[in-house]
């Protein structure tokens, strides 16, 4: 459909043609010193991508490992690494990494702007997050310090005081992975201030904050959310490495130092991180249901309402990852009912979401079946989160498979679908090809199978008494059959994200021209051409509307006569 | 308690069936399920537990099938028109409704949760009632009854506590050194053991047996292998067994040599064998090592060879436990192990 577009590119569009192509090193060069939003956007994908692949295959060998009772592929030692920078790296250098590439690449042109509002802090936070993740792997060679050779950090991914004092954790593995995150969460930092900016100042002529697409929306929620967890996770790492090295006594026991101190810091830090990753999802999901249903996004008020009271409950709830430090039996009950709490505004969108489908024309494209496994695997993994929001329940089920069950089916079965969803959504506009159809679908089924075959069956282990960070179990524990099932379930994920992987990189020379605007979508993104020129938009257009691009397809019938 | 469950029971056996089907199935003998509760708080746990399954499980349904439905029912068609279909923008009448049933929902689970919240958690401690102070370390269990004078380590030993006879066991919980967690499924959630800071929790099971489980919060290297078992005894085997337990360490004539290397060789620094000089506390104490099953926090047996080895050698079996690999000799290693199997 793509005979639609702004009148006013195909004037001036041709007389600015800038492909002449550089050699290797010249674009090299453009890419380190870029500025360029999109460009940043595409860097922080690639990054992210490229760690999905590496913590995957830590969590392949992490299955490996566990495939049979008291096997040994993997030492404790090496087992405790990789479950740990699995954890870590799935979430700061994967999860949040792709969703401000994301941001990155959509918000401006979304909001028919030609760049962020601060184009030298977005490249600038973008290398702090990327350096990093490097510092994070490189304790792989540096972190044994003077204590021997190759090291990681192996105090599990919420790294629980005191477990993290230099009496329990020579060396400088640890210090490596709280360095990692201080550096990375400046880089997270600096974006979050930059998204808001840009959405605050510099949306186009007519898209008042009501106009707004759900995904920018969203994206400034998350921005604003991301700016108060973050904060009290840097102000514990430089406790923790005040503690390690200054004599602090914040976590030391020994010295009247106080565990919980750590355990609370970094669940303020680590419950809003959830939905800091997870509205992101929402958000990708927002934009892509409605156009393969062919229809407007149903409720949009309420669906900006419910992911701003999202934000605020999710600041309230983190005690529910600390059921069983001891807590109060008030304190319980208070935790258990805010977090219940939160399912009410997650149901309002959830059921939007049916609504919209509802009376629509579906099309089952890839990103639209991505979206589908996450609208299924999101209510599940809803449901499973009242479960444990049940406190004397949480008793059983905390720190056991069933947790470990829970937040792969919110981190994978909901964030990587709608991660995935979004790469064969807009990957045409960036790259200006169309992702194989053929192999997308062998991807999703594939990846759906496996993800399946491997989560459903750990909900199972967790209520068989299997707790979560254990190299081997016992063969006597009625957990072996289980496991195998899980670990097969992990291969065939692998297998999936592999034919991913091959489309990604074949499509890029390989794919059908895409157009401008192959999906027939409504969002001023799809007005430039496939990829867009550097300064986005000739004029900055002016909108009417949520959805800009349905007006101009149809003058006879444009939403504004109808939105609120 | 008994009826109300039975009623819940019977309420919602359809949606229990084939869930307990599913994981009864699977499960063995030893199989530390929380699905075959045996003592009151993973009772209760339990029977909430399967009240939010049928709430959650018929949230499952309506909105899981109304999604399916809408998939199949909207599919595009190649007899569609080739016009957009109708926009609907909202109402805000439906909106409201689907805002008001969550949370109701949220109600009723929030009151039926609290209930039992209060009911585990603060519930009285009878005069009767078991003292035990459980202490975590870096891999293992240390386990003192204050009442008795008693210390041991890996093995809970607790009496039965039948409805007409109840003698419930309540813990108190600590760590030496980094958290732990303390967690056997088929009697009661978890508690986690943290240091500067005094957890309690209590126990009533009601039949005798082995129950398993094991450390659930992460505690380092071989947090595996901090394996937990709790005996429960009749009355009589737990009165002899706390009577055993409070005699000092057995001394047999011709286990004497054995003795005197463990008197001075390190490993007093760290072990306590009551009636000897060796008082260390770095380690478990290992008056009556004979009455316990496993060696190591249930990483092995405890047989002699299992024994020796492991005085020999720890990494053997637990690479990473704090114990050291002693440097004894040939004979200092069968005299020691053999003055350790005397100590019943």
């Amino acid at each position: 459909m793509s005979e639609y577009s702004l009148p006013v590119r195909e004037a001036v569009d041709s007389a600015l043609s800038e492909t002449t192509r550089g050699t290797f090193l010249e674009n090299l060069h453009a890419w380190v010193v870029t500025v360029d939003h999109k460009r940043l956007g595409i860097l922080y994908i690639l990054y992210s991508t490229f760690f999905l692949l590496v913590a995957g295959a830590e969590a392949l060998l992490i299955r490996l490992q566990l495939a049979y009772p008291h096997n040994q592929v993997l030492s404790a030692q090496v087992y405790n690494r990789f479950f740990t920078m699995h954890g870590t790296t799935m979430v700061f250098l994967v999860g949040m990494p792709f969703l401000f590439g994301f941001a990155n690449y959509i918000v401006p042109l979304q909001i028919g702007t030609r760049d962020m509002a601060f184009p030298r802090l977005n490249a600038f936070s973008f290398w702090l997050t990327a350096f990093g993740g490097f510092l994070l792997y490189y304790s792989f060679l540096g972190g044994g310090g003077l204590y021997g050779v190759g090291n990681a950090p192996d105090v599990g991914w919420f790294a629980y005081a005191p477990l993290t004092a230099r009496s329990f954790s020579p060396g400088h593995a640890t210090d490596y992975w709280a360095l990692a995150l201080i550096v990375s969460g400046f880089g997270t930092l600096g974006t979050a201030v930059n998204i808001i900016a840009t959405i605050v100042s510099m949306r186009c002529k007519g898209m008042t904050l009501m106009r707004m697409p759900l995904f920018t929306w969203l994206l400034l929620i998350v921005s604003m959310l991301t700016l108060v967890t973050i904060t009290p996770l840097t102000a514990a790492q430089f406790m923790l490495l005040i503690d390690r090295y200054l004599g602090g006594h914040f976590f030391d026991t020994q010295a009247g130092g106080s565990s919980l101190i750590w355990i609370h810091f970094f669940w303020i830090f680590g419950h809003p991180e959830v939905y800091v990753l997870v509205l992101p999802a929402f958000a990708i999901a927002n934009e892509i249901i409605p156009v393969f249903c062919r229809k407007a996004i149903f409720g949009y008020p309420a669906m900006v309402a419910a992911s701003v009271a999202i934000m605020f409950v999710s600041l309230g709830v983190w005690a529910h990852h600390m059921f069983t430090v001891g807590m109060t039996s008030v304190s319980n009950a208070f935790f258990t009912l805010s977090t219940m709490l939160v399912g009410v505004p997650t149901g309002i969108k959830i059921f939007n979401w049916i609504a919209t489908l509802w009376g629509g024309r579906i099309r089952f494209t890839t990103p639209m079946l991505f979206c589908i496994g996450f609208l299924f695997q999101f209510l599940i993994a809803g449901l499973t989160g009242i479960m444990l929001s049940v406190s004397p329940w949480d008793w059983q089920l905390h720190n056991s498979y069933f947790v470990i069950a829970h937040f792969h089916y919110v981190l994978v079965g909901a964030i990587v679908f709608c991660i995935f969803a979004a790469i064969y959504f807009w990957y045409p506009k960036a790259t200006g090809k169309l992702m194989d159809e053929t192999l997308g679908k062998w991807h999703f089924w594939l990846f759906t199978i496996g993800f399946h075959i491997t989560f459903d069956t750990m909900h199972f282990l967790g209520l068989l008494g299997m707790p979560r960070s254990i190299y081997t179990y016992q063969p006597d524990r009625g957990w072996n059959f289980l496991n195998l099932v899980v670990s097969i379930g992990g291969l065939i994920q692998g297998i999936a994200v592999l034919i991913f992987a091959y489309n990604f990189i074949r499509s890029y020379s390989r794919g059908k021209i895409a157009g401008d605007d192959p999906w027939d979508a409504w969002t001023l993104e799809w007005t430039t051409s496939s990829p867009p020129p550097v300064y986005n938009f000739e004029e900055i257009p002016e909108v009417h509307s949520r959805r800009p691009l349905w007006d101009l397809k149809h003058p006879d019938d444009p939403d504004w006569e109808y939105e609120a | 308690m008994q009826t109300k469950r039975d009623g819940r029971l019977i309420r919602f056996a359809g949606a229990v069936l084939c869930f307990s089907l599913t994981t009864s199935v699977l499960a063995q003998g030893t199989t530390p399920s929380t699905l075959a509760p045996a003592s009151t708080p993973a009772h209760q746990v339990y029977d909430l537990s399967i009240f939010v399954i049928a709430i959650t499980g018929g949230i499952f349904l309506v909105v899981g099938g109304l999604l399916a439905i809408a998939l199949y029912k909207f599919r595009a068609r190649k007899s569609d028109p080739m016009t957009e279909p109708a926009q609907i923008y909202g109402s805000t009448q439906i909106e409201l409704a689907w805002t008001v049933i969550p949370v109701l929902i949220v109600v009723v689970l929030f009151l039926a949760t609290a209930r039992i919240i209060f009911a585990i958690q603060d519930a009285p401690k009878p005069a009767v009632a078991v003292d035990v102070t459980a202490i975590g370390h870096q891999f293992w269990w240390e386990f003192r009854y204050p009442k008795y004078g008693v210390v041991t380590a890996n093995e809970l030993h607790i009496p039965v506590s039948p409805d007409f006879a109840p003698k419930p066991t309540f813990l108190k919980l600590t760590s030496a050194d980094v958290n732990h967690s303390f967690w056997i499924p088929q009697l009661a959630g978890k508690t986690d053991l943290i240091a500067n800071h005094i957890n309690t929790m209590w126990i009533d099971p009601k039949k005798e047996g082995l129950y398993i489980g094991q450390c659930a919060q992460f505690c380092g290297l071989q947090h595996a292998m901090m394996l937990l078992r709790v005996y429960v005894d009749t009355p009589d085997q737990f009165d002899a067994w706390i009577k055993n337990q409070q005699q000092p360490g057995r001394q047999e004539a011709q286990a004497a040599v054995g003795r005197k290397v463990f008197e001075t060789q390190a490993c007093m620094n760290c072990h306590a064998i009551s009636g000897t000089a060796a008082t260390g506390r770095f380690g478990p104490d290992l008056t009556h090592l004979m009455n316990r099953a496993t060696l190591a926090s249930g990483a092995m047996d405890n047989t002699p060879q299992n024994l020796r080895q492991w005085i020999r050698a720890p990494d053997t079996f637990k690479r990473g436990a704090l114990m050291p690999a002693m440097q004894l000799n040939d004979e200092q290693l069968d005299q020691v192990t053999a003055y350790l199997e005397t100590l019943k």
